[in-house]
């Protein structure tokens, strides 16, 4: 289909909503045997733009979300509750979703994270074990291609190599090495959704250290890989394609109505729908199709549509050396320590420590700000640059109840829907396990000899963009929005591929396990799909 | 230190000036002051040496080769229409000031009077934007990104301390070193 043609397809058996990692790896999965649409709202990026865009996450002129091209009308939002969110911050729509902008950090729950209730005592449990998840974990690896080492002994089981070997350490985690062994605090390596080698016929890792928002050689996986791939094998992929609401009676969604900048509405219709629109706007087009036989939102018996939004939150602290520290050549991390993890209960929740690579200001953005130029100038860098540190850590939130996606009827987005509010709210429980955490981080700064300049503590945590628990998983329908397999307890045909469904959020980076899921739940829309009489395979 | 022609390549990636013509680049925002296309901006060479003049002011004393690294870089930065205007009109607005207020082009002033010129249009007092105040488009187009040129090449980088810098693919070898 031509990059204009936005009409729908006509015979389509699975219609997939938002191309981010979620819906375009179920997309590759089904699109040889399935007629496959992916509807997504935001555009097609030219990979020809991306060191356009690198400029631009260079240039103080540019906010974050101008490097993909946000939209003020079309991403409008509200944030009402105690804690601001700041949405656009923290997606990308278009083509690959908000992978296109990610950090790549790739890590797989621990055996705790799926029974918090039973193990730590907050929180529910899961309604399936890590060991179900284990086989798909593996898959997602290979498919993202996770660069990677055996050396976590925090990591829960794994029978299989990385695809990739790990990046090697970085020269300020040698520094962190002495006195974390001092400290008796263990580091290894992370796993890292970016080439340590070529890999699928992508760029290794050439170290342009701008990898959050934007990698000009795709050696940092974005869903763009398996768009490209489901495409190759057949499926349709509408770009600019925003999907109003779904049009359904009380047991099957029948459509996606979808507008086009053309102004035009368009319905697409198919026989199993996937919802992978992350965490708020998936919960956010369900209250939006609202109907007579679902007033308080599509497939919302239970009243948790958009309920439960949780992000992890961040703890750091860093400062300076009197020694060299070499940072900012690279923009990712080499080595954490999963080491606290696990002691998590009810009073304290899991968190995991990153070493930083690039703490302190970069040269080349400080030289574009200030008054100064020529020597001035030099001066100054030379001062500011070289002696940076930091230890950053990811917090685990539990779900509260008043923290929440709903819809803000006072405010509407480009086509005159209301826009998404992230009522955000935090408990205590992150705010000691964040106290945990800096106090860890002090321990090792110290040790180090370092000065300590800033923490990000309990007062000024903010959030690390992961949308979860809006459209939680479980087996009780007055409990969950969808089953262990993904679909909804209130529709036969449509299936929920997000964080959007994890009941708990540990507290590691989400993406894995959202590939992870969607892999498990393709499976079961395949055996769906396989049943239908009109479906491609059946013919 | 010795800026180079080959420097200024290494540059161009990280400012995504190597030609990528067209395709892709009509979905940015376009960048520059819109206005008619046909009125009559500097060309290339007169930009170019007048970047040269005011790259002398803004960079570091300690690099030289200075002519070269500015007109590669240059080279291909006006090829891409949007962003070439919002510069030639910026170097436009620059000359006419020097014109009236020390009687010359900005080639014939000395480095000192470059230096006054800039100071007196504001360059250094405000924050970049590509279709702002006179100050600010020629702080986004003359003066960060002369800089942005060289602190993003690795000659500019290893001046700080820093061979690979943000924007510069130098590898994966780097970060793992300790300092020399
Ligand atoms: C700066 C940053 C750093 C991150 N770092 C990491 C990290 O290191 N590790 C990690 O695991 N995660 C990280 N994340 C999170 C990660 O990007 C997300 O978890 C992941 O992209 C979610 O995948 P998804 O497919 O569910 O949703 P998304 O990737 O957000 O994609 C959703 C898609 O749905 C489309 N859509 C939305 N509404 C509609 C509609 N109504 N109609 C049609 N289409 C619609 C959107 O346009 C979008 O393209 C980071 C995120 C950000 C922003
Ligand atoms: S450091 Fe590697 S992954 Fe990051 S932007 Fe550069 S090439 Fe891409």
């Amino acid at each position: 289909m031509s990059s204009t043609d936005r009409t729908p397809v006509e015979t389509a058996d699975l219609c997939i909503v938002g191309a981010g990692p979620a819906g375009a790896l179920i997309a590759d999965r089904l699109a040889s045997e399935f007629e496959v649409v992916v509807l997504d709202a935001g555009p097609r990026f030219e990979d020809e733009s991306r060191l356009q865009r690198q400029k631009r996450a260079i240039r103080p002129f540019f906010d974050r979300p101008a490097v993909w091209d946000s939209d003020p009308e079309r991403d409008a939002h509200s944030a009402s509750g105690e804690w601001f969110y700041p949405l656009n911050h923290t997606r990308v729509k278009g083509i690959g979703g908000s992978t296109l902008h990610w950090q790549g950090m790739v890590m797989r729950l621990h055996e705790d994270d799926f029974n918090s209730g039973s193990e730590r005592g907050v929180g529910p449990d899961w309604p399936i074990e890590y060991e179900d998840l284990r086989p798909y974990y593996a898959d997602a690896e290979r498919e993202i291609g996770v660069s990677g080492a055996e050396d976590n002994p925090f990591a829960p089981p794994r029978e299989n190599r990385f695809p990739m070997p790990a990046f090697r350490p970085s020269y300020s985690d040698s520094l962190f090495a002495e006195a974390c062994e001092e400290l008796e605090i263990t580091m290894h390596s992370v796993p890292n959704a970016r080439n340590s080698e070529s890999y699928d016929d992508r760029s290794e890792c050439v170290g342009y250290g701008t990898c959050q928002p934007v990698c000009p050689t795709g050696a940092k996986y974005d869903a763009t890989v398996h768009i490209d791939r489901a495409e190759s094998k057949g499926a349709t992929i509408i770009d600019r394609a925003q999907v109003q609401r779904l049009e359904h009676t009380a047991d099957e969604i029948r459509a996606a109505v979808y507008a086009t900048p053309d102004g035009i509405e368009h319905r697409q219709t198919a026989d199993a729908f996937v919802l992978a629109c992350g965490g708020v706007e998936t919960p956010r087009l369900l209250l939006l199709s609202e109907s007579p036989e679902y007033p308080d939102g599509l497939a919302n018996s239970s009243g948790l549509v958009g309920q439960y939004f949780m992000d992890h939150l961040f703890a750091g602290a860093g400062g300076v050396l009197d020694e060299r520290t070499r940072q900012n050549h690279v923009g990712f991390f080499t080595s954490e320590s999963h080491q606290f993890y696990d002691e998590a209960d009810e009073e304290i929740g899991p968190f995991k420590l990153e070493f930083s690579n690039y703490a302190g200001p970069s040269p080349v953005e400080l030289a574009l700000t200030g008054d100064d130029w020529g020597d001035d100038l030099l001066e100054r860098l030379r001062a500011d640059y070289g002696n940076h540190i930091a230890v950053r850590g990811l917090v685990e939130q539990l779900p509260r109840e008043d923290s929440y996606v709903g819809l803000d009827p006072d405010r509407t987005d480009n086509h005159g829907n209301p826009v998404p509010d992230v009522h955000w709210n935090v408990g205590d429980r992150a705010l000691r396990t964040i106290e945990r955490a800096n106090e860890i981080q002090h321990d090792i700064l110290e040790e180090l000899g370092a000065e300590i300049t800033w923490t990000a503590g309990p007062e000024n945590t903010g959030p690390t963009y992961h949308h979860m628990g809006t459209t939680r998983m479980g087996t009780d329908p007055a409990e969950s929005v969808v089953d262990p397999a993904l679909q909804t307890h209130d529709l036969d045909n449509c299936w929920i591929a997000s964080s959007s469904v994890f009941p708990t959020g540990g507290a590691f980076n989400p993406t894995l396990t959202i590939a992870a899921l969607s892999l498990r739940a393709a499976d079961t829309v395949e055996g769906f799909l396989a049943k239908q009489p009109s479906s491609k395979l059946a013919d | 230190m010795e800026l180079t022609r080959r420097d200024a390549v290494a540059a161009l990636t990280a400012v995504g000036g190597v030609a990528t013509a067209g395709v892709g680049l009509s979905r940015l925002q376009s960048e520059g002051p819109s206005g008619d296309p046909e009125e009559s901006l500097p060309p290339d060479q007169h930009v170019k040496e007048s970047m040269v003049a005011i790259a002398e002011v803004v960079y570091p004393t300690e690099v030289s080769g200075i002519e070269p690294f500015v007109e590669e870089f240059l080279d291909s930065r006006l090829e891409r229409e949007d962003h070439a205007r919002g510069v030639r009109a910026s170097v436009a607005e620059l000359e006419d000031r020097a014109e009236s207020w020390h009687g010359g082009p900005v080639t014939e002033l000395s480095r000192e009077t470059r230096e006054q010129l800039l100071r007196e249009v504001s360059a250094h007092t405000v924050d970049e934007h590509p279709t702002g105040t006179t100050a600010e488009r020629m702080r986004y187009y003359v003066v960060n990104e002369l800089l942005l040129a060289l602190y993003a090449s690795t000659k500019g980088g290893k001046l700080v301390g820093l061979e690979n810098p943000q924007g510069h693919p130098g590898g994966t070898e780097s970060y793992q070193q300790g300092p020399p």
